[in-house]
């Protein structure tokens, strides 16, 4: 039986043997692995970039307290990034199945429509789910914009989703049930995690500390942005990237608030507003500051 | 002259299913358009998801010659201008023609233009007419400056004959290669016009949409659920399709069918299977895009998926009873139905009000009460299209009426034109006024459709009013529906001159004239039309109709309304005193009567109307006089115009 941990590796060996760099995770908590700067600041712009990576993706909200057998607080993705897309890009996906030890030829794949977009972001892309014997194992994106930019190239963004992708190489019904080495199961390195985080993100969360959070946050986030501006000959060694943390931080927060329920769907709007303002500053500056090291 | 066959297939990566056929059939027309003059006509039209394939005979080898007329200088130009336009077309003064066009008299050349060759034609054309495809939503590829399509081109198959018709797009050139199934057929595979469906068919890609769809209609087990809208789904988003059977456990029949197939049908594209009771069995249909199953790995698989599916649904449905519907009346503050419209909370409060207003029971108040708060539940946020229905099963499941779970229930519909209404009157009021309340409320606010602009669905929520009205035989009048929102009323009315021409069948102008006697209440709309309508096929009506728009031309003209009855005595011709004997003698006779038979009384006035037009002056310079033949007209036309406005009605001879 191929572990957790095996079909990580292959994934990242298959990868790596085609071009990409392999990075850890982002240790800044995200709510899926494009919100990384390894790909939301990576495909802007004209540079050439290859790179995968497994990134916990934290969701408060889809949290069940470890008793839902397929949906977590905390799941891994595996972000691949392939930028430009290279033609044969679906192929080279399918290949990486192959890798895993899913016998193409016994199985039914289909690809179909779903198309992704992140408010919060500014992002979206055309694309696909891909469904392997019914289940949805990858989403499968051409990023189209990002931070509100369109981009120069268009990468293709590969995502699975690790946990569902093992319980069905392995069988399991329980993603908790999965063996992530031969001798430890999922459940034993990640249940207590599932139990806990859901009990702060939908009991103990204080609901005013967060949104404090989110406005110091978003206060320092503004005040780097506005920095960046006022600076004309700082610019190339401006912290960007740690002005988009800021971004993150408040991405996160905001998930945080609205599994604790703390965000009606009028304040949604305006709040998704919020972080979606930080992030197409951040991509301007970015973007821009791409430009100044280049010339 | 010897001709050609034609065939492009344009292999793309998985194009979404529901735009296929709409974007292949552009493609064909602009193909169509390219071939009229090379003589030839497409053959075929067909498309997976990975191809768009058009197929084309009796291709020409080139266009015929022409002549095209390039026109210079005027006659009067002096010499040198002559001169350079002979040396622009370039030849000699002397070739040049002088014709006259009717602005004047030109130097002209006429040039004869060689047609072009069927290859250049497409060469030359189809890159444009490819990517000229309009398709809902496309994709920059490979970015920024590239060009716009649905998906990525990964080949491009072209051949005249044998010969491979050389263009690119976006650096892929034309090649006589085609691909096969992504799994089970060649990456890349030769092929020539005859060979080319016979080559994909060895390589798992059945070309024609109706044969996939054939053979998954051949292959379903007895029992599956029609679901046409699912079976073309499938048909386009497989090359080779192949159905397998599946098996859940019977434990999940506990929850509630609507859940259960809503699960297979949306989020699994799968058929639902019953028994000849109708009732539901523990299998399912899916739909595999691959030719066979030989170890059960795949139905195993989607066996796996729908249970843990199943699983999530039941976790809903189990949270779900923890909190009871009427405690989650409160929980919708929190929710917003519209910006400026306030919570559904709001919208509650204001469609319980309206509900009774329009005469609804005590369980329709409840249903009101009760009909938004699945909007919280777990299932609905989860399985949004069940939005009512949840909350009419919860409402049942939790001891309230049946009436009212019904209510529930249904009162999103109709949700089309082809929906049917709520079942029950309770179920009609709350649809109503659940949707006049969002119309009310989104006009007020100035959020009014206009052209294809309509996010919020207020013409299908209008339409809907208007069905619920017609077949639930309900006695509303519309003005009253409206709430005094003047747009909302023409809104109303406009749907209801849909209602009445495309889905009832009557004539524009019958519903025009109708709605133009201020009819309000649509029962007596359609009572009204009916007998219009058969009033009209009298050869009387229409003749008569016409003497009413002249008479509501003499008075408009005369902005005459009568101060005192018609006084027989001031009567000077004959014509005059037929018409008032006439008109009196068939307003006694139907007073009281049917709509129809005071139509059928009224067009039997027709010889003394005629007769009152060819003798009678209207216009007498007698001011006692002319005041008395108005009068008698006012009286004639609003006796009768009450039912429909006659003016309105078009002659159609």
């Amino acid at each position: 039986m191929t572990t957790y941990q095996e079909m990580i590796f292959r994934l990242k060996r298959y990868w790596a043997d085609r071009g990409c760099i392999i990075t850890e995770p982002y240790d800044v908590e995200v709510g899926a692995g494009t919100m990384c700067p390894e790909t939301f600041l990576r495909v802007l712009g004209p540079d050439k970039y290859r790179v995968a990576y497994v990134q916990p993706s934290r969701r408060p909200a889809d949290g069940r307290y470890g008793e839902n057998p397929n949906r977590l607080y905390k799941h891994s993705q595996l972000q691949v990034i392939l930028k430009p897309t290279p033609e044969d890009v679906i192929e080279q996906y399918l290949g990486s199945l192959e890798a895993i030890g899913i016998d193409l030829k016994k199985h039914d794949i289909k690809f179909e429509e779903d198309n992704w977009e992140s408010p919060t972001l500014g992002a979206w892309g055309i694309g696909w789910q891909v469904m392997l014997d019914g289940m949805e194992i990858t989403q499968f994106t051409y990023f189209q914009q990002c931070g509100g930019v369109d981009l120069d190239l268009v990468p293709a963004e590969i995502t699975y989703g690790l946990e569902r992708l093992c319980a069905f190489l392995q069988d399991k019904e329980s993603v908790y049930d999965i063996d992530w080495t031969d001798e430890f199961k999922y459940g034993q390195v990640r249940l207590k995690e599932e139990q806990q985080f859901s009990v702060y993100n939908f009991e103990m969360a204080d609901v005013p500390t967060l949104w404090k959070l989110f406005d110091l946050h978003e206060g320092e986030c503004q005040r780097l942005i506005g920095l960046y501006h006022a600076s004309e000959e700082g610019k190339q060694r401006f912290p960007v990237l740690p002005t988009y943390d800021q971004v993150l931080k408040c991405s996160n927060l905001f998930n945080l608030l609205d599994a604790r329920g703390a965000i009606s769907v009028t304040e949604r709007v305006g709040v998704i507003a919020r972080v979606r303002k930080l992030a197409v500053g951040v991509a301007g500056m970015w973007v821009d500051q791409q430009g100044q090291v280049a010339a | 002259m010897a001709t050609k066959d034609f065939l492009l297939e344009i292999g793309v990566e998985e194009i979404p299913d529901w735009m296929i056929e709409e974007g292949l059939g552009a493609l064909q027309a602009k193909v169509q358009e390219l071939i009229a003059p090379l003589s030839g006509w497409v053959s075929m039209a067909e498309a997976t998801p990975r191809r768009l394939v058009i197929g084309c005979r009796g291709i020409a080898e080139r266009e015929a010659d022409r002549e095209e007329i390039l026109s210079g200088p005027p006659k009067q130009a002096n010499p040198q201008a002559v001169e350079g336009f002979a040396k622009k077309c370039g030849v000699a003064v002397a070739d040049l023609e002088l014709i006259e066009s009717p602005k004047g008299t030109y130097y002209s050349f006429r040039k004869k233009v060689k047609g072009k060759t069927a290859i250049e034609i497409f060469s030359g054309s189809l890159p444009g007419i490819i990517l000229g495809i309009p398709w809902p939503k496309t994709m920059l590829w490979p970015g920024k400056g590239g060009a716009r399509f649905i998906r990525p081109i990964r080949w491009l198959l072209c051949l005249l004959g044998e010969e491979v018709v050389p263009f690119s797009i976006n650096g892929i050139a034309t090649k006589n290669e085609t691909s096969g199934h992504r799994q089970l057929g060649e990456y890349r595979v030769a092929v020539s016009i005859d060979n080319f469906e016979q080559t994909l068919r060895d390589n798992f890609v059945l070309l024609r949409g109706e044969e996939r769809r054939a053979k998954i209609e051949a292959e379903l087990p007895p029992g599956v659920k029609a679901d046409e809208k699912l079976l073309h789904t499938l048909t386009y988003i497989t090359e080779f399709p192949t159905p397998i059977v599946g098996d859940f456990a019977a434990s999940y029949l506990s929850l509630p069918e609507e859940v259960l197939v809503t699960v297979m049908r949306f989020h699994q594209k799968y058929f639902s299977v019953a028994d000849p009771e109708g009732g539901l069995v523990p299998k399912f249909v899916a739909v595999m895009n691959t030719a066979s199953d030989p170890e059960g790995l795949v139905k195993h698989g989607n066996e796996r998926v729908l249970r843990a599916r199943f699983n999530d649904a039941r976790f809903f449905y189990d949270v779900d009873q923890q909190k009871p519907l009427a405690a989650r009346v409160e929980d919708l503050k929190v929710v917003t139905f519209q910006k400026e419209l306030g919570s559904y909370h709001a919208k509650t409060e204001r469609v319980m009000a309206l509900v009774q207003e329009l005469g609804g029971d005590a369980a329709t108040v409840r249903a009101a009460e009760l009909a938004k708060t699945d909007l919280t539940c777990e299932m609905v946020k989860e399985f949004t299209e069940l939005q009512g229905i949840v909350g009419g099963l919860y409402a049942k499941a939790q001891g309230e009426s049946a009436e009212v779970g019904d209510a529930i229930y249904d009162h999103y519909k109709p949700v089309s034109m082809e929906d049917s209404i709520p079942r029950t009157r309770a179920g009609q009021l709350l649809s109503l006024a659940d949707k006049v309340d969002t119309l009310r409320g989104c006009f007020r606010i100035g959020m009014i459709p206009s052209g294809s602009k309509d996010p919020f669905a207020l013409r299908r929520a209008a339409q809907g009013i208007v069905k619920i009205l017609v077949e639930g035989e309900l006695n509303l009048g519309l003005k009253a529906l409206a709430g005094g929102v003047e747009k909302l009323e023409e809104f109303l009315l406009e749907r209801v001159k849909y209602y009445c021409q495309e889905i009832r069948g009557y004539a524009y102008d019958e519903v025009a004239a109708v709605l133009a006697a201020g009819a309000d209440d649509l029962q007596d709309v359609l009572i009204r039309l009916e007998a219009v309508k058969t009033v009209r096929a009298s050869e009387d009506f229409e003749p008569l109709a016409a003497a009413f728009k002249r008479m509501k031309n003499i008075l408009d003209q005369a902005k005459f309304t009568p101060s005192s009855a018609v006084d027989p005595a001031l009567f000077t011709d004959d014509a005059e005193k037929a018409l008032w004997t006439a008109f009196s003698t068939v307003a006694a006779s139907v007073k009281g009567k049917s709509y129809g038979e005071v139509l059928a009384g009224m067009a039997t006035l027709r010889p003394a109307v005629d007769l009152f037009f060819d003798k009678v002056l209207v216009n007498a310079p007698d001011q006692a006089v002319r005041a008395n033949r108005l009068t008698l007209l006012f009286g004639l036309k609003a006796e009768f115009s009450g039912i429909a406005e006659f003016s309105e009605i078009v002659p159609q001879t």
